[in-house]
């Protein structure tokens, strides 16, 4: 047979033939050698092979692995495409790994209203490109948006370029069915906003899949902007171009996008595609101007002077849409190009007070530099999210001690300037052990109960967001010992 | 070469072989970062949504293999054989992953670390070392096809229902098959076709191939047409070989580099501009040979001669107008072409050109149609999956005319539209061109 493993089973004989019975037997994989892929998602630093990895079609099948895995309790982790940044999906513990990947059809697209209901395997570009002839698109745009799904973006409550101005994940989703870690199906929220009620949608998006499984979505469609203008601007350090971040924005000028790209960067993405980016260069900004077409270039006049005013070296327009598209392309696969300076990186992701930026970034260098290992930068500059880029090489054992260690500094450089752990890739559980340095333990605990009302038995995704009190929460097992402690479960959502 | 049997024991018996990952494949997988940015662009995984039929997954594969993590065991080897090799992860690495090196060396490693059973390694040797090395036998098995087609066997073999008992992946292959009216190229080539017009602009050598010259000379001849009506003089070189594209990507390098090796023989001193392919899939090997046989300044001389026949038209006029053709048109760009040589804006601008011709973009034209060499035989599950999608892509065009410049391509495209009852006529640009012209 196809599917013998060549190792023991993982997991229990009887689950295994329950989730073959649920799904059917070519749908489980529990050979270690099909299983090693999934032993990490984007991050390839913290690493867990999964007891099994099943693929889910339905709803019904979700339901049904999910209860098989709780009736063994058995943890489990939902997946859609492994592009996650903080471990996310990394099945600790031999957790069964629910692969979302195949239930990516697009359900209703209600062009009038604007909504779209889709399953939570769909790829983000996938669904701008379906509704792409009517003049909408959906706005969260992460970087990785040609590869990652819906329902990632739900769970870690994904950014984008242009979430500046239009906002990130959770001001995008309306509503949401969810199978819960018992195999209960609730619906949170509708086609509708405002429902009255808890805002359990709200509370569901960026929960990093430890509330249970999405399998439906329903989200907004935003109209495309009438005009879009492009403009890059060259400047001869990071310094220089933090100042016209922050001058920009002191015009009270909301662009559509504000990204920032440092000198390691340029050059890597130069390599690349042969844009003509200076590579003498200290950064560049992307800065992107959209709405009605009165008016924008007023207002590109007004953040070429911003850059003017913070010594630029050079600001020009995007001449046409074939150039508007490469220079988003240079911007959106930059972390990718990075490949070409180094086999491996470590991207952080912290949010900052914006006029922090040149003080943080210096700290950033300074760090690397101490531990002998180049840093770069590529960020959503416009508001505060930092992605420092730490470059080793996974071979070197040292180096990787190398890198973490630079990590923890960079991390602590973020915090002290009253920053935030992450901006849009989530704790994972990658950030976990910073968590205690910006929360109190009255605040965890709080979030601990939420968790809880949801997931009483830590099944879903254990180990990950944030950090437990007892080892029985990583490792998904309750003692019957525990019981009596835990609070009441969830009745009806 | 990179095996290295490994003898060990006291008692000089020998342990099971241990071949080593090739250390240059192994230095080419540094280069992938992990980033997923390649996921969307993958055939294979959009069917299935397997982080092992992913290109990510399966470098992830390969640097397990390399670095000792996992075995060469069956299931690993599967996910590899189920690659379309169609290079359409290199476009869309941001990173510069040479996949398709990394895919083919690992694959010649594997061939000797972990062999295929032994009725396969034959019929391998059979069609890999004689049938297309050896012109003599292809001409003969197509010359069998052609009378089986024309002598109305095909027929009365179709009519008594004998081909339903064959293997479905036979029956694909039989029906497949391009109608061999056509009479092959070479064999009834001249020497040199003259440029049309005044003193010819360039000297072309055309690079027609082993199948493809058997089977689809109608092609080469409208190429041939399309040149000389471009000013430009094309000669025929009667001893060259299979351009080894088949071996290379089933790890069988010995056999390709010494096709490769023979055809810069034949290739060599005829004091010509350029080589000139209209078959993508030739082409992107032609124009590696180089780094098949690193070291050869010979061949590095070759694969930089090598052009696809787009390439040598794009920039250029022909020396009389075109004729006006009333058609809509649309085009699947060949992987090899668009991915491995990274052409893509020529053959567009080329059909463009031709008054008359209303263009429909092609919805996921950089998707492959599941042709890729012999894959729609080796793996006939996948490869129907992914031509069904670019069948119906095609029939949401409503295109008349479907265009692709890669025979196999254009086979699978045509047998998959005739399947579906769309009424589109499939052709190699070259054949639109030389109607115009
Ligand atoms: C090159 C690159 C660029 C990136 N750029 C950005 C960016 O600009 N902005 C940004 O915000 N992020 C970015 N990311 C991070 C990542 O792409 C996002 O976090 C994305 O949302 C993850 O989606 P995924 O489908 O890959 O999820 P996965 O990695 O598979 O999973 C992520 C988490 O979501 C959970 N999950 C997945 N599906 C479900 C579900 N249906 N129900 C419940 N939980 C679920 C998993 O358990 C896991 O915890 C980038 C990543 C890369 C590699
Ligand atoms: S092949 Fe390229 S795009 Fe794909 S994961 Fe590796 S580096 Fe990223
Ligand atoms: S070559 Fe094609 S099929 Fe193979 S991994 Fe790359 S994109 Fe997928």
């Amino acid at each position: 047979m196809d599917h013998e493993p060549q190792q023991p089973p993982m997991i229990p004989a009887v689950l295994r033939a329950e989730l073959m019975a649920a799904v059917g037997p070519g749908n489980v994989k529990v050979a270690a050698e099909e299983l090693h892929v999934y032993e990490c998602d984007g991050l390839t630093i913290d690493t867990a092979v999964p007891g099994a990895v099943v693929f889910v079609h339905s709803t019904e099948q979700v339901v049904k692995v999910v209860k098989a895995c709780a009736a063994a309790q058995q943890p489990f982790v939902a997946r859609g495409a492994g592009t996650g940044l903080s471990g996310g999906a990394v099945a600790l513990n031999n957790a069964v790994v629910i692969e979302l990947a195949r239930m990516n059809r697009i359900l209703e697209l209600d062009l009038e209203n604007r909504v779209a209901l889709v399953e939570p395997g769909v790829v983000n570009l996938r669904l701008s490109e379906a509704c792409r002839s009517e003049g909408l698109h959906y706005a969260p745009d992460p970087s990785s948006q040609g590869s990652c799904t819906i329902g990632g973006n739900v769970a870690e409550n994904s950014g984008g370029p242009h979430t500046l101005k239009l906002g990130v994940t959770v001001n995008h989703v309306l509503g949401l069915e969810v199978v819960l870690p018992d195999g209960r199906v609730v619906n949170l929220g509708g086609p509708l906003p405002g429902l009255p009620g808890y805002d359990l949608t709200g509370l569901f998006v960026g929960s990093e899949g430890t509330f249970g499984i999405a399998t439906k979505v329903w989200v907004k469609l935003t109209p495309n902007p009438e005009a879009v203008k492009t403009l890059l601007a060259v400047f001869p350090s990071i310094d220089a171009a933090s100042r016209a971040v922050s001058a920009i924005i002191a015009r009270g000028i909301v662009p559509a996008a504000l990204e920032l790209i440092d000198q390691q960067v340029i050059r890597a993405v130069e390599e690349w595609l042969h844009l003509g980016f200076p590579t003498e260069a200290g950064a560049v900004l992307l800065i992107e101007l959209d709405g009605l077409r009165d008016g924008l270039d007023l207002l590109a006049g007004r953040v070429m002077d911003a850059c003017r005013s913070s010594d630029c070296l050079d600001v020009r327009a995007a001449k046409d849409d074939a150039e508007r598209l490469l220079l988003w392309k240079a911007r959106k696969q930059a972390f990718g190009a990075v490949g070409r300076l180094s086999p491996s990186y470590y991207v952080q992701d912290g949010v900052i007070p914006r006029s922090k930026l040149p003080e943080v970034l210096a700290k950033i260098q300074a760090a690397g530099r101490k531990h002998g290992l180049t840093t770069a930068n590529v960020f959503h500059a416009g508001d505060g999210n930092l992605h420092p880029l730490i470059l080793f090489d996974e071979r070197k054992p040292e180096e990787v001690e190398r890198a973490l260690k630079c990590n923890d500094e960079v991390l602590a450089a973020v915090v002290e300037a009253g920053g935030m752990l992450s901006g849009e890739h989530g704790i994972g559980m990658e950030k976990l052990k910073f968590m205690p340095q910006v929360f109190s333990e009255d605040d965890l605990e709080g979030m601990r109960r939420v968790r809880e009302a949801f997931d009483p038995n830590y099944l879903a995704n254990p180990g990950k967001a944030i950090p437990a009190r007892r080892c029985w929460e990583v490792k998904g097992h309750k003692p019957p010992e525990a019981e009596a402690a835990a609070l009441p479960p969830m009745r009806k959502a | 070469m990179s095996e290295q049997a490994v003898l060990q024991g006291e008692t000089g018996a020998a342990a099971p072989p241990r071949f080593e990952f090739p250390a240059e494949t192994s230095e080419l997988l540094r280069s992938c970062v992990h980033c997923g940015l390649c996921l969307g662009a993958c055939p294979t995984y959009r069917e299935n949504g397997d982080e092992n039929d992913s290109p990510r997954g399966r470098l992830y594969l390969m640097k397990g293999l390399a670095y000792g993590k996992i075995e060469p065991a069956p299931a690993v080897q599967r996910h590899l054989d189920l690659c379309l090799d169609c290079r359409a992860c290199e476009t869309a690495c941001p990173s510069g992953v040479h996949y398709g090196r990394i895919l083919e060396t690992t694959r010649e490693y594997l061939n000797e670390a972990a062999p295929p059973p032994w009725h396969v390694k034959l019929l391998r040797k059979f069609v890999f070392e004689q049938l297309f090395a050896r012109p003599v036998l292809l001409s003969t098995l197509t010359t069998l096809m052609r009378f089986q087609q024309t002598s109305g066997l095909r027929r009365f073999l179709h009519s008594v229902g004998v081909m339903k008992l064959l293997p479905p992946r036979l029956r694909l292959m039989e029906a497949m098959q391009p109608p061999l009216e056509e009479a092959p190229f070479r064999s009834n080539a001249p020497a040199v076709f003259p440029a049309d017009g005044d003193a010819p602009r360039m000297k072309v050598a055309l690079f027609s191939g082993c199948v493809m010259d058997l089977m689809l000379g109608e092609i080469h001849r409208a190429t041939v047409k399309v040149l000389q009506a471009y000013g430009i003089e094309v000669h025929t070189v009667h001893a060259q070989h299979c351009c080894g594209a088949l071996m290379f990507h089933a790890g069988e390098a010995n056999t390709g580099r010494m096709l490769a090796k023979r055809n810069i023989e034949a290739f060599g001193g005829l004091g010509v501009d350029w080589i000139v392919n209209n078959s993508a899939g030739c082409g992107a090997v032609l124009k590696e040979y180089g780094e098949w046989l690193p070291g050869d300044e010979r061949a590095h001389a070759f694969a930089k001669k090598n052009k696809d026949v787009s390439e040598i038209l794009a920039g250029l006029e022909p020396v009389r107008p075109y004729k006006r053709i009333s058609a809509t048109v649309c085009y699947d760009a060949p992987c090899h072409l668009l991915h491995a040589q990274k052409i893509s804006a020529q053959p567009v601008e080329l059909i463009k050109r031709i008054p008359g011709v209303a263009w429909i973009e092609l919805p996921d034209a950089n998707f492959c149609c599941g042709a890729a060499g012999v894959y729609n035989l080796t793996q006939p599950a996948m490869s129907r999956a992914v031509l069904r999608r670019k069948v119906e892509a095609i029939r949401s065009t409503g295109a008349e005319i479907v265009l692709t410049g890669n025979p196999g391509c254009l086979l699978q495209i045509r047998q998959g539209c005739k399947e579906a009852g769309l009424s589109c006529e499939v052709l190699h640009p070259m054949e639109l061109l030389a109607r115009a012209l």
